[in-house]
């Protein structure tokens, strides 16, 4: 590629780009959410088992994928609702609709469940311009699945999730080694890429909510028949813009997930960071109830300007930075 | 041996998949937020030109395939094979039937041809997208008529046979478009 000093995106996009964050600031502080400014640069990372994080060789630093331990340790100390805008870094991640570096939007609500929250998502939503008068639609990942799967993903068996996806017109996977060939949330990831997430929010955003308890993350798990995460997360045009928890507060708990996570990585012989014990701490120490929700605002902004790639919201992408 | 990661495939790129060469055509990065992701990929199959489609674990790689296009000049057949220069230097190439397929019919002695090798021979040749080329057999043509539209087929220096308009006389040099196979114009 021939090196190119301009920015990917047009001056018009950029100036978008400005008022759309005018818009968010003045969102949060009408309604009284304080703005916090949290270390990029952490002694600690994620664990996620599908976040990659970058490592700062030499310093023994890790760049954030989220703003949410720091913002929660605030909340543990007090803070009442915050929100954040920064940007976060995951590697590996580079598409039409990733950049390893984006514009995270992420807050959190104390007192408040993620039902709650979604309202104040769409009111965000509307804010910024997007739907008209429809209430944005509200499907269970069960009934998501249902409707564009055509299967029920807590209790199909194996065999039927790894065909579904070839049903649906997409290639079966290759190459996939016995322990993630055995894996539900792998074919149920591939069916959410390829056949569910690319059919939810036509033209009016939907929220999906209540997650397999396997793919709970940092999101509190309700012992309903089967367990369901107080997880959800927003598309819109079939894009996944924003993904929300009802918080997990159990240090006890929050601990052996990421036990088991390092273990999982382990495993596999991926990275294993340490994860921040200070989070525990802080969730010990009286963490609030509260819903929190990260959004991504190149996507938005992509998806307002009706844009063919996320590259072009940006002043420089990471084939230009 | 080189390798190309999932992340490195972009449109154009080489790979080798149980020893056939293959270029990626379109490369989609697919994942949730929170989940797995996957890369579908379409892709080329290089012998015989049939695109397919792939899913492949993000980070998953191949093995490079040594293909390249060159530009070379045709030069004659014997009937078996097809003989090209590089006019670089002066190197000389053989392709055989399979290899020069339907591009045969277009080919002209002096013309400059596009040939894809892998490990060094010929896979493919493509004819230029356009080639003027002589008439050596047609019906008389019909003075006058320019506007009736009507077609009649002509058989070209190099054996194609194309249709063209019912004024064109034999001898005549016209161009064709080697893509479609159809009558661009009169060459004076």
């Amino acid at each position: 590629m021939k090196p190119d000093w301009r920015p990917g995106a047009s001056l018009e996009t950029l100036k978008a780009r400005a008022e759309l964050l005018g818009s968010i600031r003045a969102f949060f502080h009408a309604r009284g959410v304080m703005e916090v400014d949290t270390p990029i640069l952490s002694r600690h990372a994620t664990v996620d088992r599908h976040i990659e994080s970058f490592h700062v060789p030499g310093a023994g630093l890790w760049l954030h994928t989220s703003p949410e331990f720091a913002m929660k340790r605030l909340l543990a100390a007090g803070s009442g609702p915050i929100y954040q805008l920064c940007h976060v870094f995951r590697a590996e991640e580079a598409g039409r609709w990733h950049n390893p570096e984006f514009l995270m939007l992420e807050w959190y609500r104390p007192g408040w469940d993620h039902h709650r929250l979604m309202d104040e998502v769409e009111a965000l939503m509307r804010a910024v311009g997007v739907g008209r008068e429809a209430a944005f639609e509200r499907l269970s990942y069960r009934e998501a699945f249902r409707r564009h799967a055509g299967l029920d993903p807590f209790s199909a068996g194996l065999a039927e999730l790894r065909e579904a996806p070839v049903r649906r017109g997409c290639a079966l996977p290759e190459g996939l080694a016995e322990p993630d060939f055995a894996d539900r949330d792998l074919w149920l990831d591939l069916l959410m890429s390829a056949a569910v997430g690319p059919r939810l929010g036509g033209g009016t955003p939907c929220f999906l909510y209540d997650f397999p308890a396997s793919q709970s993350a940092l999101a509190r798990v309700r012992l309903d028949d089967p367990p369901v995460a107080e997880r959800f997360e927003l598309f819109w045009n079939g894009t996944e813009l924003a993904n929300g928890f009802h918080e997990l507060g159990d240090a006890a708990e929050q601990r052996r997930r990421f036990e088991a996570d390092r273990g999982w990585r382990r495993e596999r012989g991926r990275a294993v960071p340490p994860y921040d014990a200070n989070l525990i701490s802080a969730l010990g120490a009286g963490f609030p109830d509260c819903a929190g929700v990260a959004l991504g605002v190149d996507r938005l902004l992509m998806l307002l300007r009706g844009l063919p790639d996320l590259a072009a919201t940006l002043a420089f992408d990471s084939a230009r930075a | 041996m080189s390798t190309v990661s999932t992340s490195d495939m972009k449109a154009g790129v080489k790979i080798l998949i149980d020893g056939v060469p293959f270029s990626i055509v379109e490369n989609e990065y697919v994942k949730p937020g929170k989940g797995q992701a996957f890369n579908r990929v379409k892709i080329r199959n290089l012998k015989t030109g049939r695109v397919i489609e792939k899913t492949w674990r993000s980070g998953d790689s191949f093995e490079a395939a040594d293909v390249e296009e060159r530009d070379l000049q045709y030069l004659y057949t014997d009937g078996e094979f097809w003989h090209f220069m590089d006019p670089a230097n002066f190197e000389q190439h053989t392709a055989d039937k399979t290899a020069v397929g339907d591009a045969a019919q277009w080919l002209k002695e002096q013309d400059e041809v596009r040939i894809m090798f892998w490990n060094g021979q010929p896979l493919t040749v493509t004819p230029p997208n356009t080639v003027t080329l002589k008439i050596v057999e047609t019906d008389p043509g019909v003075r006058g008529d320019t506007v009736t539209g009507g077609t009649k087929p002509a058989k070209l220096e190099t054996g194609a046979v194309v249709k063209v308009p019912l004024f064109i006389n034999e001898g005549e040099v016209i161009k064709v478009d080697t893509r479609t196979g159809e009558y661009l114009s009169r060459v004076k």
